[in-house]
């Protein structure tokens, strides 16, 4: 058997170690090469504590896209505004409700969706007007405690 | 007093003037890089060296990272409750730090030492003073397809590295201790960003610049004999192996 040439074992480690940074980039890093699939929405809450960007905005627990920015709203009394990247599949009528919501014992946040009734499809750059904010549960703890509910 | 006064002096001027030779030894690189690229074949043989004959090593010592950082970071998550988080621990890990680290670490015993013994040994039997009484400049047939490749070569370790440790990690955590396979992929999807792999990304090409950078200069500014090379080696292989452990924290605080 002839000995591989230089060029030949050069070639298949320069082709490995692409493939891995390519999979490593496309599958973990999540880079989009492609930039249409998605488009853009946002919703305002009253308080999106510990929501990080990049948590997942699900409806029935199924991922449709990413929280992309949270930032802080003054003109409307200091509220959060949330941009999310939504899949183009994923079509959402403008009175679907966003919920913050807390997943697993650490407390990990995500945004859900419940679906609306209404036939206006929300469009690229669309603002989803129901929100419920996230629940503090230390809050929630103390109005037990002093009877409040 | 006047004695040590000089003493420190002449220390810091030693040491200001070996700073400036390294420096105008990688200027002058690059430059020559800019100006007459050498022959691809050259630049091949140096990829084949660096790279390719790396692999076997970069991948045992991958597999092995992974693992352990499965094996450990199960018991530790175990006391949290949450062995699910096992893929995230190890990915993260293996991408932000250890890749780079360790694999500019194994490149600098494997290849590095080579680099600066091979170079060296040229200076003292005077094969460089040869090419140059020549006309054939040494920095384009010595230094410059040593240092694109290895700038080439590391990325791409790396990257190797961290799959083959990340699939370390899920052998061990996944089929030895039982982690949920799903678990084990999808937190690791879900934590590492694209920031992550960014990060590791430019770690592992300036330490290639590193490697390659101290490798070919303490070859080039060998001592006398036998011994220069020898100490040259020994101190290339220290300085790069401490160079890279300083910037990578300073990489970490800057770009995290």
């Amino acid at each position: 058997m002839k000995k591989a040439s230089v060029e030949a074992v050069v070639g298949v480690f320069m082709l490995v170690g692409i493939l891995s940074l390519a999979y490593l980039s496309i599958r973990l890093g999540k880079l989009e090469l492609m930039g249409g699939d998605f488009y853009d929405l946002s919703a305002t809450f009253n308080s999106v504590s510990g929501l990080k960007s990049g948590a997942s905005v699900e409806i029935a627990g199924v991922e449709i896209g990413r929280v992309d920015r949270i930032e802080l709203d003054p003109s409307r009394g200091y509220m959060a505004r949330v941009l999310l990247r939504v899949r183009t599949g994923a079509k959402l009528t403008d009175d679907s409700i966003a919920s913050v919501r807390t997943r697993g014992i650490i407390g990990d946040k995500y945004i859900l969706i419940k679906p609306g009734g209404s036939d206006k499809i929300l469009l690229g750059g669309g603002k989803i007007r129901e929100t419920e904010s996230a629940v503090d549960l230390e809050q929630l703890i103390s109005e037990y405690i002093h009877g409040k509910i | 007093m006047l004695f040590f006064i000089e003493k420190l002096g002449g220390l810091s001027l030693a040491l200001l003037q070996e700073m400036g030779r390294m420096m105008n030894f990688i200027l002058y690189s690059f430059y020559t890089i800019v100006r007459a690229p050498g022959k691809p074949f050259a630049l091949f043989k140096q990829l084949h060296f660096i790279g390719a004959k790396s692999f076997f090593v970069i991948f045992l010592t991958a597999a092995f990272t992974g693992m352990v950082l499965g094996l450990q970071g199960y018991y530790t998550l175990l006391k949290f409750g949450s062995e699910g988080m096992l893929g995230s621990v190890v990915a993260l890990s293996l991408i932000r730090e250890l890749g780079p680290v360790l694999s500019a670490l194994m490149v600098t015993g494997r290849a590095g030492s080579a680099i600066t013994a091979e170079i060296g040994i040229m200076r003292i039997t005077e094969q460089i003073d040869a090419l140059e009484s020549m006309a054939l400049e040494p920095f384009k047939y010595l230094m410059s397809p040593r240092i694109l490749s290895a700038l080439i070569a590391l990325p791409l370790l790396c990257s190797i590295f961290d799959l083959v440790g990340i699939f370390g990690g899920y052998v061990i955590g996944v089929k030895l201790l039982g982690v949920n396979p799903g678990a084990y992929f999808h937190e690791m999807q879900k934590s590492v960003e694209w920031k992550d792999i960014w990060i590791g990304f430019v770690k592992s090409i300036s330490f290639g610049l590193i490697i390659s950078w101290i490798c070919c200069y303490k070859g080039y500014y060998t001592g006398h004999g036998a011994e220069g090379v020898s100490k040259a080696t020994t101190s290339a292989v220290v300085m790069s192996s401490v160079l890279i452990l300083i910037w990578d924290y300073f990489l970490t605080s800057v770009l995290l």
